[in-house]
Order: structure tokens, then C-alpha cells, then sequence
């Protein structure tokens, strides 16, 4: 098994989920590094989204589903008796979604229900400078800061999301997960997501899941490519979209996969 | 496990890009011909060959033109990567390379002209021909090695052209001894030195050819430097070897 390096944020070995009978990864050996951004791609049923899942133990939440082998966060497991407490993980390991989805709260109780709820937030003017500093990481004060108070889902699909990504960084998390969080965006708002994702990446660790190879190829340091839930290629995106080493890298990012 | 074919699952992105190929085909095969022309034509004091060789070189231009078109339009429209990417910057490469043969053929062309009516000393004439028809090979070589696909035939063609320069060294200076002898050569023995300077140039682009073909097929660029036979651009300067 590959041996664990240094800059590693989050190690996977072995993993191996099931849904009921049916095997959704195959035995996934992948290492996350610290502050870059890794891209996850593959199509639709490959295993990508199962694994990002698997990151801060979402898969919990399906019944059917059964997660074994090894997944680390700074060295201490996330499964098993001696593992980190579910809560504990998703508040060091946040999550933004496919499709925004703000709670249908004030902007301010969008960004502040985690600090809330994890207890991070002293007095108010401390609770303020989280929610703005939030917001500001996420590119997005300069456009709601006069109006705190308003609905979340008033907002536009771009700033709805960029307002989730203030919500996940809120609590200060160490890895940012993301599963497709432009598609559901118009090519604006999608470059300011992208721009955020380069900026974050010099204070997190970002794991993105992307349909679209040309996101893959803008935003990631390196990627992954899952197929029938296996890791087929893992290299440098430069290395992986000018020379693949696998057939069945390039026959799916060239388009020709039969 | 699904296959992984030749073709994309769009049609019409392998056909932009058989329109690509097709052209590059169709503008080493004119290359080809230009440069063995525009030989037979030295060889042969053939006034009207050498008419023609002039005549076709806008041919190859407009070729190259519809490269460069091609190759802004695929990555404008179809975003290429990996050996796709790979493809379209060579062809892009290639063509460029191709054109600027094209053109140093022409020339010659030209030049023979002027010494089928001035005449010329038959000596460095026949070296001239032997060194032509030597990277007439080391060409055609390349063209079929890149046109198949065949890294390590381009690696070995590549090869070749050291003893190209070589060759253009000591032709280089059995030039410049006619023109010393006999000062009347002078106007001929001067074309002969641009002509077999532009041969030279040949060799070159067909080696950029192959290193371009190279990296299409493998995906890593050729960094080691090919060794460099040609010492003629410091003649002069260094003790002259014994004749």
C-alpha cells in the first residue's frame, strides 16, 4: 500500500463501500494534499461522489450503505472505535452541495448557525466578525453587507452558493468538500466560484467533484479519475489533460469512450 | 469495461480533425515534391522544373493558411486535451516547419535558374545534389514517421541529420576554395552557398519534425539537446582541419 507523505491532509486505503449488495467502490487507495485542490472526475455512477462522501462520513446517513478500509484526517481515523466523533469531523471537514442550498434564514443565520451550533461564537460583535469574515473569504460582503437581514434564498443561484461556501468556512473548517457546485450556475457566477476556489486553497484543503473536465482543469492541482468505482488515474491536472498515462483516462476526457 | 475507440462519441470533432491531418498529408507530399524538383532541376539544368517549383510554392501557403484556421478553430470550439491537444499543437507546429521547407525549396529553385545560365563549378554542384538528395531522405523519413504516428522511427530519423551538417561543413568549405582559386566562380559559388545553407535549414525543420512527432506520440517533450554536426557557422575561426 502506498505509504503516507508528509503534506497529507486526508489518506484513504482501501476503501471499499457497498450499497446493500452492490460494490460503489472497489478498494479506493488516494491521498488528499494539504492546501491544494484536488479534482475528482469520472462519469456519472463512477464512485467519485460515494468517495467524497466518504470524507466526512455522509454515507452514514444511508442506510444501506457500508464503509470499510482506512480514511484518515491528520493521521487519526475517521471510522471505527477510535475514530474522530462524526460532529467534530464535519465541523473540520465542511461540505458545499451540487445545489445551493441556503437554510431559509437571514443571510447573518445562514453564515452564523454553525458557529452557533458548534458553540465557536462568544458575544455578538463576536459572532459579527465571523459572519463577515466569512463573507468576505467567500467574495460575497461586498454585495450583501446592507442587507444581513434579508432572506437567503432571495438571493441570485451564484450568490446563493458563494453564501453556502460562507456558511461552510464559517466554522473554520481544515477541508472543503464540493460535489459539481457549478452546475447549477451560469458561466459568471461559476468563474467567481472558481476564483473563490483558487483563493480559499491558500488556507484550505479543497476536494471538488466535476462533471465539467475544463472546471477540473482550471481549478485543481491534481486529479483523480474514477471509473466503475475504481481510481483508474491519479497525476498532476497538467499531466493528466496533456498526457494521460491510462487508455481509459483519455478515451473519457478526449470523448471517446464507447 | 467500456472501449476506449478511435473515434469521439461527436463525429464531427473527428472529422475537424481528419481535415487537419488530410491537409498536413496533403503539404508534406508537396514538400516532398518541391524539394526533389527543384534537385532534378540543379541536376539536370532544367529551366522550365524550376519554373514549376517557384509556380507551386503558394500552393503550400494556402495549405498552411488553412492549418493555422483549423487549429484556432478546434481549440476555440472543441477545447482539445490530451492527445487530441497533443495533435493540434503539432499540426500547427509541423505546418509551419513544412512552409518554411517549401520556401527554401523555392529559393533554390531560383538560384538555379541563375546558374543554369551563369554555369557553375561541377564539383561543389554534385555535393550539393548528394547533400539534397541525403535530406530529400532524412524528409520523407520524418513525413511518414510522424504521418503513422511512429515515435521511435522519428527518433532514429532524427538522427540522420548530423551527418546532414556534416556534410554541409565540408561542402562549405569546398566552396570557399573554389572561390579562392578562381575568382569568376565567385557569383556562382556564392548562390551555391546560400542553396546549401538552405538545405541545411531543410534538415533542421525536418528535425523539429520528428521531435514535434515525438512528442505527439509519447507526450513528453524532447529536452535532450540533438547533437550538432554543422561547423561551418565558425569557419574562420577555428584551425582549419587538413584538406
Amino acid at each position: 500500500m502506498p505509504e503516507v507523505t508528509a503534506d497529507t491532509k486526508m489518506s484513504a486505503r482501501a476503501v471499499r463501500v457497498h450499497y446493500g449488495s452492490k460494490e460503489a467502490l472497489k478498494g479506493i487507495d488516494l491521498d488528499i494534499p494539504a492546501n491544494r485542490v484536488t479534482a475528482l472526475i469520472g462519469p456519472s455512477g463512477c464512485g467519485k461522489s460515494t468517495f467524497l462522501r466518504c470524507l466526512n462520513r455522509m454515507n452514514d446517513n444511508v442506510a444501506t450503505a457500508t464503509v470499510d478500509g482506512d480514511i484518515r484526517l491528520d493521521g487519526q481515523p475517521l471510522y471505527g472505535p477510535g475514530g474522530i466523533d462524526p460532529v467534530l469531523l464535519r465541523m473540520r471537514v465542511g461540505m458545499v452541495f451540487q445545489k445551493p442550498n441556503p437554510f431559509p434564514k437571514s443571510i447573518y443565520d445562514n453564515v452564523a448557525f454553525a458557529p452557533r451550533i458548534h458553540g465557536v461564537a462568544g458575544d455578538r460583535d463576536h459572532l459579527d466578525g465571523l459572519v463577515a469574515d466569512a463573507l468576505r473569504k467567500a467574495g460575497l460582503w461586498a454585495e450583501v453587507k446592507d442587507r444581513l437581514n434579508d432572506r437567503g434564498t432571495g438571493l441570485s443561484g451564484g450568490q446563493q452558493q458563494r453564501l453556502c461556501i460562507a456558511r461552510a468556512i464559517a466554522v473554520r473548517p481544515e477541508v472543503i468538500l464540493m460535489d459539481e457546485p457549478c452546475s447549477a450556475l451560469d458561466p459568471i457566477a461559476t468563474a467567481k466560484v472558481e476564483e473563490l476556489i483558487d483563493e480559499l486553497a491558500a488556507s484550505y484543503t479543497i476536494v471538488i467533484v466535476t462533471h465539467s473536465m475544463q472546471q477540473a482543469a482550471r481549478v485543481s492541482h491534481q486529479t483523480a479519475f474514477f471509473h466503475l468505482g475504481s481510481l483508474v488515474e491519479l497525476g498532476a491536472t497538467e499531466q493528466i489533460f496533456t498526457a494521460p498515462t491510462q487508455q481509459l483516462t483519455q478515451g473519457y476526457i478526449t470523448g471517446r469512450f464507447g | 469495461m467500456p472501449s476506449v475507440g478511435d473515434r469521439h462519441i461527436v463525429r464531427s470533432y473527428d472529422d475537424a480533425l481528419k481535415k487537419l491531418h488530410d491537409a498536413l498529408a496533403r503539404m508534406g507530399g508537396q514538400a516532398e515534391r518541391q524539394l526533389s524538383q527543384s534537385l532534378q532541376a540543379l541536376e539536370q539544368g532544367d529551366d522550365s522544373l524550376a519554373h514549376q517549383v517557384v509556380a507551386a510554392d503558394p500552393r503550400i501557403d494556402a495549405d498552411e493558411h488553412f492549418v493555422n484556421e483549423q487549429t484556432v478553430r478546434l481549440l476555440a470550439l472543441r477545447a482539445p486535451v490530451a492527445d487530441d491537444l497533443r495533435t493540434v499543437i503539432a499540426s500547427l507546429k509541423i505546418a509551419a516547419d513544412i512552409e518554411r521547407i517549401a520556401d527554401h525549396a523555392a529559393s533554390n529553385a531560383r538560384r538555379t535558374l541563375v546558374l543554369n545560365r551563369e554555369g557553375a563549378p561541377a564539383g561543389p554542384v554534385r555535393a550539393l545534389i548528394r547533400l539534397g538528395w541525403r535530406v530529400q531522405a532524412l524528409l520523407a523519413e520524418v513525413l511518414e514517421a510522424y504521418l503513422q504516428h511512429d515515435a521511435g522511427r522519428a527518433l532514429a530519423a532524427r538522427g540522420l541529420d548530423q551527418e546532414v551538417d556534416q556534410l554541409h561543413s565540408s561542402l562549405f568549405r569546398e566552396i570557399l576554395t573554389y572561390m579562392m582559386e578562381d575568382p569568376r566562380t565567385i557569383t556562382a559559388c556564392s548562390h551555391l552557398m546560400f542553396m546549401a545553407k538552405n538545405i541545411e535549414r531543410i534538415g533542421d525543420h525536418a528535425t523539429n519534425i520528428a521531435e514535434m512527432t515525438c512528442f505527439l506520440v509519447t507526450g513528453v517533450p524532447l529536452t535532450a539537446p540533438r547533437p550538432k554536426g554543422d561547423v561551418s557557422s565558425s569557419e574562420g575561426l577555428l584551425p582549419v582541419p587538413d584538406r
